[in-house]
């Protein structure tokens, strides 16, 4: 353990320092705008976000500690805390035009977007449970407000209600579990307890912490048995946030949870396999098959993405290097696809049309062509169809698990992902082939039309040429400690 | 020592369900600072006395106020008395004497069974306070989560703000 604070320190924080400085600035920025030149601060939240993903880039190539070996500094990290960055950025882009048409005050909003991205940057690099816990715990709060922000709404206020009963419940139990492991192994840095637990894995203590830890690890990621929140708070909370939601705290979560599994507790791989491997076929399944039954799009993408959350949960059932690259993979194909599609319906706001029904989107192909065009190409690659980035997330996936000798969970997952391609060309089906029911307009402002480009052509590029994308997870997933340990332990 | 601890964790137990079983609130929250002087009594047991003062501070003392703050503010009515058995309290004071009388037996063959010479928890290290410890451990080797603690209610003031402020 590093015994003192240097110079070093500061520079290896570097991008949590410039995210934290840039949030404070965002808002005293906030009171010093008037009403009129408040799409200002959309655009300096996007250069607070530049600002810190370039010591994001720069300090990628390391494998240390900072801060008393409390936060990693590492290939992993980076690649989340880059993921985290570009989602909030997608997000702060897609938000100016639909805050208008709420009549919302940006400023706290863009503060928070930030507050919960540097909660998932603590999240994606703590190595020690009370620094992840902070990081969650920090994430969360921020989206408890973002999703009830719509404060005249009532489906708002509603969302944010039970996201937050829920969300502390889950947290308890997740602290419970967390207690737990530091109860049994004396100290809370992960790396330590991972050296502690290695020779009391038959501890029935042990087993109920790794029980506890998944509960509420499952509920952050809306698996099934603990989805009951999603559809609810998707539908409600403002659509760029519910974007958000579904990709930036899914992948922080997944970050921790592969962090406190693979770092903490590779002792226990066989009990957490075995339950990641029921969460994970249930998932997929359950979500899978409610999704078709949705009228509602954001229900309905809500549902998809418990699914999704299935498919990658099978990269952690296989705990192997690939598995975790073609997590890593899945992740950041899945921040494009999912956000690029929330994108879509947040232009479909106006002042009297809410926008997320299916019917809404009837005849978009005829109103706006471009965005009807870009939709396809998401819902295409959200259910896997080969020349988009869906395909290529989908059949890593799938892959590692069948080199890991899960067949079973592959072919569960191919019929899966079968089952989903029903919604999501309904979706499809409707902005095409219906009438469309009024003829009322959706000018996309420049902010938008930015973050749909840049979703629709990464989900292209990466589809016909995934190799730059897949190399660089692969690098950044060897730097998690501790995953070739676990694959020689089977 | 284990006896002291399994009393009060009965008795923390114990009025951690008194608290959610009663129907008056006001009583619901004065079992609540009873509770939380066992939990500081515990705290004690486990030598943590920076801990113990906190807890009677902060949670007996200004979380409580808050939820009598609370109580007073929502003014909630009290539910339709429900059927009273006649016999009730006869029964509990059949129950809280048994439980005494099981303890008195407890700790007699505690008392006089041979004891082993358990080590005692190992105590902080020579010539550093539990207080000064405290503050190493929080503002030296955890000075980060700290920091984004700092953030994280920073989030919490304003996120209330945000949803309780008037529309202008």
């Amino acid at each position: 353990m590093p015994t003192g604070y240097s110079a070093n320190d500061l520079v290896l924080l570097l991008p949590e320092i410039v995210l934290t400085t840039g949030l404070l600035v965002v808002l005293v920025a906030d009171l010093f705008t008037g009403r009129s030149r408040q799409h200002w601060l959309g655009w300096l939240t996007i250069g607070v976000l530049v600002a810190t993903a370039v010591p994001i880039v720069a300090l990628s190539g390391h494998a240390t500690t900072a801060a008393r070996g409390l936060l990693a500094v590492d290939g992993f990290g980076a690649f989340f805390k880059l993921l985290f960055v570009l989602a909030a950025a997608i997000t702060v882009l897609i938000s100016r035009q639909y805050l208008e048409v709420e009549q919302a005050r940006p400023g706290e909003y863009y503060f928070l977007v930030l507050c919960a991205t540097l909660g998932m940057m603590v999240m994606a690099a703590g190595i020690d449970l009370i620094t992840l816990f902070i990081g969650l715990e920090t994430m969360a709060v921020s989206f408890y407000v973002l999703t009830g922000f719509l404060r005249p709404n009532r489906r708002s206020n509603e969302a944010a209600i039970k996201y937050f009963v829920l969300g502390a419940f889950s947290l308890g139990i997740l602290l419970y579990g967390m207690s737990l492991v530091y109860g049994l192994s004396g100290t809370t840095r992960l790396r330590e307890v991972a050296v502690a637990l290695a020779t009391q894995s038959d501890s029935l203590a042990l087993k109920l912490a790794v029980v506890l830890v998944a509960a509420g690890m499952a509920f952050k990621i809306a698996a099934v048995p603990f989805h009951m929140w999603a559809p609810d708070v998707y539908e409600g909370a403002p659509t760029p946030i519910t974007a958000f939601l579904s990709v930036g705290s899914k992948a922080a979560s997944f970050a921790m949870l592969l962090r406190l599994l693979l770092e903490g507790l590779p002792a226990m791989a066989p009990e957490w396999r075995g339950l990641f491997y029921v969460l994970a076929v249930l998932s997929m399944t359950v979500g899978n098959i409610a999704a078709i039954t949705q009228g509602n799009v954001k229900r309905m993408l809500a549902y998809s993405s418990i699914a999704h959350a299935g498919y990658i949960l099978i990269g952690i059932v296989t705990a192997t290097p690939r598995g975790v690259t073609a997590m890593l993979v899945y992740l950041m194909i899945y921040a494009f696809m999912q956000m690029g599609a929330f994108g879509v319906l947040a232009l479909l706001r106006r002042r009297d049309v809410v926008g997320d029904e299916l019917k809404d989107l009837s005849g978009l192909f005829f109103r706006r062509p471009l965005a009807a065009f870009a939709m396809l190409v998401f819902m295409l690659s959200l259910g896997g169809i080969p020349p988009t980035a869906g395909f290529m997330g989908k059949f890593w996936l799938f892959s590692a698990a069948i080199e890991a000798g899960y067949v079973w969970l592959a072919v569960i997952g191919v019929l899966n992902s079968a089952i989903s391609l029903y919604y999501y060309v309904r979706v499809v089906v409707f902005m095409w082939m219906r009438e469309e029911l009024e003829s009322a307009s959706v000018h996309p402002s420049p902010g938008v039309a930015v973050a749909l480009t840049v979703a629709v052509a990464a989900t292209i590029i990466i589809g016909v040429y995934p190799a730059p994308l897949f190399e660089l997870a692969e690098a950044s997933a060897k730097t998690l400690g501790m995953a070739p340990r676990v694959l020689s332990l089977r | 020592m284990t006896i002291a601890f399994y009393t009060l964790a009965a008795f923390i137990l114990a009025l951690g369900v008194l608290v959610v079983s009663t129907k008056n609130t006001v009583h619901a929250v004065l079992f609540l600072v009873a509770n939380f002087l066992c939990v500081a009594m515990l705290y004690v047991l486990l030598q943590a006395e920076f801990l113990a003062v906190i807890q009677v501070l902060v949670y007996a003392g200004g979380i409580v106020v808050l939820y009598l703050f609370v109580v007073m503010l929502v003014n909630l009515k009290r539910g339709p008395e429900t059927h009273v058995d006649p016999r009730r309290r006869d029964r509990m004071g059949l129950l809280i004497g048994g439980a005494v009388l099981a303890e008195f037996v407890a700790i007699l063959l505690y008392g006089f069974a041979p004891r082993a010479t358990g080590a005692a928890p190992a105590a902080a290290a020579p010539g550093v306070g539990n207080v000064e410890q405290v503050g190493w451990s929080l503002y030296v080797d955890y000075l980060v989560p700290f920091e984004v603690a700092s953030i994280l209610l920073l989030v919490a003031m304003i996120g209330a703000i945000v949803l309780a402020k008037k529309e202008p």
